[in-house]
């Protein structure tokens, strides 16, 4: 039995790590419903007005300033963030998790330095190619496209989908395979009903780990793109206007950006879940 | 004709060679029990005829057609895995049905089928149970039940009574036969107890050092081991192995002076392999008979098993029946050792060459 004392100091520590922690994003959360003179207010006051207007410009895309009316294309920056991330992790997906399961079942000449170049991928720093890149896409017209940016994405999401899931298909036991496939399934069958399915978790993990690294890229789309695909990372910086920053929208815009990272998250939690309660093969 | 041969199969995994010109042959519906120590290459030769790898040289042929170059798929064969090896995301029901579905038996059939091996393995109670909710017997029922359902032509099985307890163990051990016999399947059992080599094999093939020792009845292992290793890993406690002396008409063994009845082996130096039932120790002194003190005394069962020590070190273990206890309530406390003396069975005995362990 805990004395009641232990019980109150736990309690008082818990909610001073919490506050800590989650004080930034309440923070935002509030700013996202004041006026920039709310904001600005000195000291400031969790007191306030709660407005709407912030939301409303975003969504609406007319921005009014105390200079006049500027126009912002936020939604379309989170359509193409949607755009960019999803695809990325796709192809990703596509590419990364077979190449996973063949460096991590056969042992093949190279197949070491293959992996491992793949991963030197996340050393290099990227305006390192990021230059001669844009000089080649603006060559073959890769430029400013969809297409150009989920490919150069996969130098993010390609590595960690590789990595990640090749530790899960190492864990799946090869007794399971061979045992399925002296059932009489083919080989192809064998990795769709059992490898993969027994890997979930790390697939869903690599998954949702690419899907906020590509969501939180800056760099790439900053210069190989234009605002018709950029996303909301490099379109925030359109509330930094001539007549100051626009606090109170950038607030309500973080908090919009948060959403469909936030929704993948829960989903993908339950197959993060699930690998933990399958065990080993043996009892 | 033999239903399955293995011909000069090798196998190498760097340069260590683990498999080396392997050549045997099952029956149709014959037991064969592989039996060796770990590390031996048992499982990776069930590999080698199930599929999973690949020979370096060699052929395997099942029912007279080369399966050398087929996939594991293509293969009539079906495989019980030491770690069972169940599919922890599917239920029992869809790891027995694993094999028909893969054959494509439609839904119905497949139901009874599946339900009819249940049944014979007294599972048919948790066919609804994910893999993680079955007891370790359950487990390898569920296993055991997945490979017979498809009434392959050929069954693997790899030390299916490892991880589980021994009441289960002994259990399968009466059970297996009697199931695996009404269906005339030919059975190829792989395991390091040789208790259970004995009791289940029609054969038994002793696999050591890359190759097959002995293939022989059960019976004839044990009794006519055809080296000295083989006769020390068949028998708990293990067969003594003494080194014997010529000397005028008998032999000399730890120090003394043995009669010998009947055929001795003709050279001068030898092993003598007696089995510990064989020493029969007693209190009083008699002619022939080997001085030792009693070291250690071990209940077995209704036996006595009891380590004794002759005047030059050599240590021999013998093991006596209930009703012949030397030293009924174990030996006194303290420091003082009893005196006895052992006989050895000299016409129940084995003989091997010192060097090579072969049998004279």
């Amino acid at each position: 039995m805990q004395s009641p004392a232990f019980r109150v100091v736990r309690a008082l520590l818990l909610l001073l790590i919490g506050i800590f922690f989650l004080f930034p994003i309440v923070w935002v959360l509030l700013m996202s419903f004041m006026t920039n003179v709310d904001i600005l207010r000195s000291p400031p006051s969790p007191f306030f007005v709660p407005t709407l207007r912030n939301y409303v410009a975003l969504i609406s895309g007319h921005l009014s300033t105390s200079s006049g009316e500027v126009q912002i294309d936020y939604m379309h920056n989170l359509l193409n963030s949607v755009i960019l991330s999803t695809c990325s992790v796709i192809v990703s997906l596509i590419l990364g998790v077979p190449a996973a399961y063949a460096f991590a079942r056969f042992k093949f000449r190279g197949g070491e330095d293959m992996a491992f170049t793949l991963l030197s991928f996340r050393f290099a720093p990227p305006l390192l190619v990021l230059l001669p890149l844009l000089g080649y896409f603006q060559a073959i017209g890769l430029y400013d496209t969809y297409f150009g940016l989920i490919w150069v994405y996969q130098l993010i999401t390609l590595p960690l989908v590789l990595w990640i899931t090749r530790g899960y298909f190492e864990d799946v036991s090869e007794d399971l395979e061979l045992a399925y496939r002296l059932d009489g399934h083919s080989w192809l069958s064998t990795f769709f009903r059992i490898s993969i399915p027994l890997a979930r978790p790390g697939i869903a993990a690599a998954g949702l780990l690419s899907f906020i690294f590509a969501w939180n890229n800056f760099i790439f789309a900053l210069i190989l793109g234009s605002s018709s695909v950029q996303p909301v990372t490099v379109g925030a910086l359109a509330f930094i206007t001539a007549s100051g920053i626009e606090y109170g929208q950038i607030a309500a815009a973080l908090v919009l950006s948060v959403i469909p990272t936030l929704i993948l998250a829960i989903f993908t939690q339950r197959y993060l879940v699930e690998g933990l309660s399958l065990g080993a093969i043996k009892g | 004709m033999s239903f399955l041969s293995i011909d000069r199969l090798s196998k190498s995994y760097r340069k260590n060679e683990v498999i080396r010109d392997l050549s045997f042959a099952v029956d149709r519906g014959e037991f064969l029990v592989v039996f060796g120590p770990s590390g031996a290459g048992k499982t990776v030769l069930l590999r080698l005829i199930a599929g999973m790898v690949r020979p370096d040289r060699g052929r395997v042929l099942l029912g007279g057609s080369d399966i050398t170059d087929d996939n594991p798929e293509q293969r009539d064969i079906a495989m019980a895995f030491q770690n069972f090896a169940l599919y922890p995301h599917m239920s029992a029901f869809d790891n027995i049905g694993s094999p028909l579905r893969a054959a494509k038996v439609g839904e119905a059939e497949r139901r009874r089928r599946v339900e009819e091996a249940a049944k014979l393995l007294r599972i048919d109670h948790v066919l609804g149970h994910l893999p993680r909710a079955l007891s370790n017997g359950q487990k390898q029922r569920t296993a055991l039940a997945r490979s017979l359902v498809s009434e392959p032509s050929l069954l693997l099985l790899d030390d299916p009574l490892r991880n589980v307890d021994a009441k289960v163990r002994y259990e399968m051990r009466l059970e297996l036969p009697r199931l695996l016999r009404a269906r005339d399947t030919t059975v190829v059992y792989v395991t390091q107890d040789y208790k259970e080599a004995m009791a289940l094999g029609d054969r038994i093939a002793v696999l050591a050092d890359g190759g097959f020792q002995q293939i022989d009845t059960p019976e004839r292992v044990y009794n006519a081991p055809a080296s000295a290793r083989i006769a020390r890993l068949f028998g708990d406690p293990p067969i003594n192995l003494l080194p014997a002396v010529r000397s005028g008409a008998g032999l000399r063994v730890a120090s003394s002076e043995i009669a010998l009845d009947g055929a001795a082996p003709d050279r001068a130096e030898c092993t003598m392999g007696v089995r510990p039932e064989d020493v029969i120790v007693s209190l009083e002194q008699a002619s022939g008979a080997i001085p030792v003190e009693i070291d250690a005394v071990t209940p077995l069962n209704d036996r006595q098993v009891m380590l004794l020590r002759a005047d030059d070190g050599t240590e021999i273990f013998a093991s006596q029946p209930q009703g012949t206890h030397v030293v009924p309530g174990g030996l006194p406390s303290g420091r003082e050792r009893p005196r006895a003396w052992a006989r050895l069975d000299v016409s129940r005995s084995h003989f091997f060459e010192t060097a090579s362990g072969a049998r004279v």
